[in-house]
């Protein structure tokens, strides 16, 4: 029998070590595997490199692993917002590492890599600081950058339901990054508000076919995001 | 000479949107864009976190924390709405599926060439987010900012100073002071505030403007 269910979020990462790459679903907390970051951060691993779209909001989830000192370099779109503190200072100090990507070249080299492209040509980027020294290319008429995949050990990611054979469904604007980073890491956790019996997900709703999954495991609804101020140090 | 409000910008901007089309309203003075579209016609707006038929905010304490905008704010969703992934939104963009976006901006120069993503000043925090996405992917660019900086430079430029975002990808400029045409041929002047002379215009702008031609 395939059961990719597993009884804690401290078992699914239990495997994560020191100098792993991991993508974190989520654009800003919305679709923030929170409770799996919360045991990454229990875990220990240190000298991380992070894909996210953001670098953390608040005190809670990836700004906390910022926080805690666990992250060496973050590959996002968008890290500074009104409460990324985190971030900022640590940014600010020299202690991490950011590689800044254009939002839809994230999510495309994530795509790619999912789906085994070696590397694209995307018109996204062409001529600013962001494509300095990648290789570019005319294509009728048009420039193009080449940009290459971003594949990841883990991704931890968000969804509403899932079965044991690793089957989601995703809730809302939640979805965002969920999808693609299923297919782009070797072991894709997801943690899901309800596992619920094989074949209760009707098949032409499923977003994420449980190939895609290695683990899954339940998080009830209350456990939602709260942000925490004066949490911080 | 009395200078367009920023609710007036939104209005001129919501104008010229027509019934149909698929739309972008970008992050700060864009958005009061949503508020100014016609109501008798059918506009869907998108946002690049995987939303198209994006509604208003919602009544207080029906927020939604999985309903979100771009700018992390929360929103409804409108009957007919679909959700979908990054991928996908982005490939609305890129793919030349959105017929307008709307992007603030710090500068655009005579050619179109768009810089709204980051200062370049050294202790500030680059973020780009998907600005350089939308600005070469919507079929119509068009960009909405004071026509001037607080200290009375133009933000219309023979070439940007500020890091680029996308190259000639600017469709058509709304400011404070006039609505002006990025053309093959440099710019050209739509309309302007009354009480404002073509000449002066062009002086404050400090590039060359062609007249409108109607």
């Amino acid at each position: 029998m395939i059961d990719k269910s597993v009884a804690s979020v401290e078992a699914a990462v239990a495997d994560v070590r020191d100098g792993a790459t991991i993508m974190i679903g989520g654009f800003g907390t919305a679709g923030m595997p929170v409770e799996l970051i919360d045991a990454l951060i229990a875990n220990g691993a240190r000298e991380l490199t992070i894909v996210n779209n953001n670098a953390g909001n608040g005190d809670t989830g990836l700004a906390a692993l910022i926080r805690e000192k666990r992250v060496r370099k973050i590959v996002c779109s968008f890290p500074r917002q009104t409460d990324s503190w985190h971030f900022d200072r640590a940014w600010q100090s020299g202690a991490l590492e950011l590689e800044l990507v254009p939002q839809g070249n994230l999510a495309e080299r994530i795509r790619a890599a999912g789906a085994g492209i070696g590397a694209f040509y995307t018109p996204t980027g062409f001529g600013t600081q962001l494509a300095e020294g990648k290789e570019t290319r005319v294509i009728d008429g048009r420039d193009y950058v080449l940009e290459f995949p971003i594949r990841a050990d883990f991704a931890l990611i968000k969804a509403l339901r899932g079965d044991r054979w690793g089957n989601l469904v995703y809730r809302k604007t939640a979805r965002n990054f969920g999808p693609i980073m299923a297919t782009a890491a070797d072991v894709t956790i997801a943690q899901v508000r309800e596992i619920v019996n094989l074949g209760d997900l009707d098949p032409e709703d499923i977003v994420t076919p449980g190939i895609f999954v290695k683990r899954i495991v339940e998080i009830p609804a209350a456990a939602k995001p709260v942000p925490q101020p004066g949490a911080a140090a | 000479m009395k200078r367009f409000t920023r609710n007036e910008m939104a209005q001129r901007v919501g104008r010229d949107i027509p019934s149909g089309a698929y739309v972008n309203l970008g992050i700060g003075l864009p958005t009061l864009v949503a508020n100014h579209l016609p109501t008798n016609r059918e506009i869907v707006l998108h946002t690049e976190n995987g939303l198209l038929g994006m509604g208003p905010a919602p009544e207080p304490g029906q927020e939604d924390i999985d309903l979100i905008n771009a700018g992390k704010q929360p929103v409804t969703a409108l009957p007919g709405a679909s959700f979908f992934h990054h991928a996908d939104s982005f490939a609305m963009m890129r793919g030349g599926h959105l017929d307008f976006c709307v992007l603030g901006a710090f500068q655009v120069s005579s050619r179109g060439d768009l810089a709204n993503w980051h200062t370049g000043a050294k202790d500030a925090i680059p973020a780009v987010g998907g600005a350089m996405d939308l600005a070469l992917g919507a079929k119509q660019v068009f960009v909405m900012m004071e026509h001037q900086t607080k200290s009375g430079e133009s933000k219309i430029v023979a070439e940007c100073t500020y890091p680029v975002t996308a190259l000639r990808c600017v469709s058509r400029i709304y400011t404070d002071l006039a609505v002006i045409d990025v053309t093959p041929q440099g710019l050209a002047v739509v309309d302007s505030i009354e009480g404002l002379s073509h000449d002066e215009l062009e002086k404050l702008t400090g590039v060359k403007l062609a007249r409108r031609s109607h």
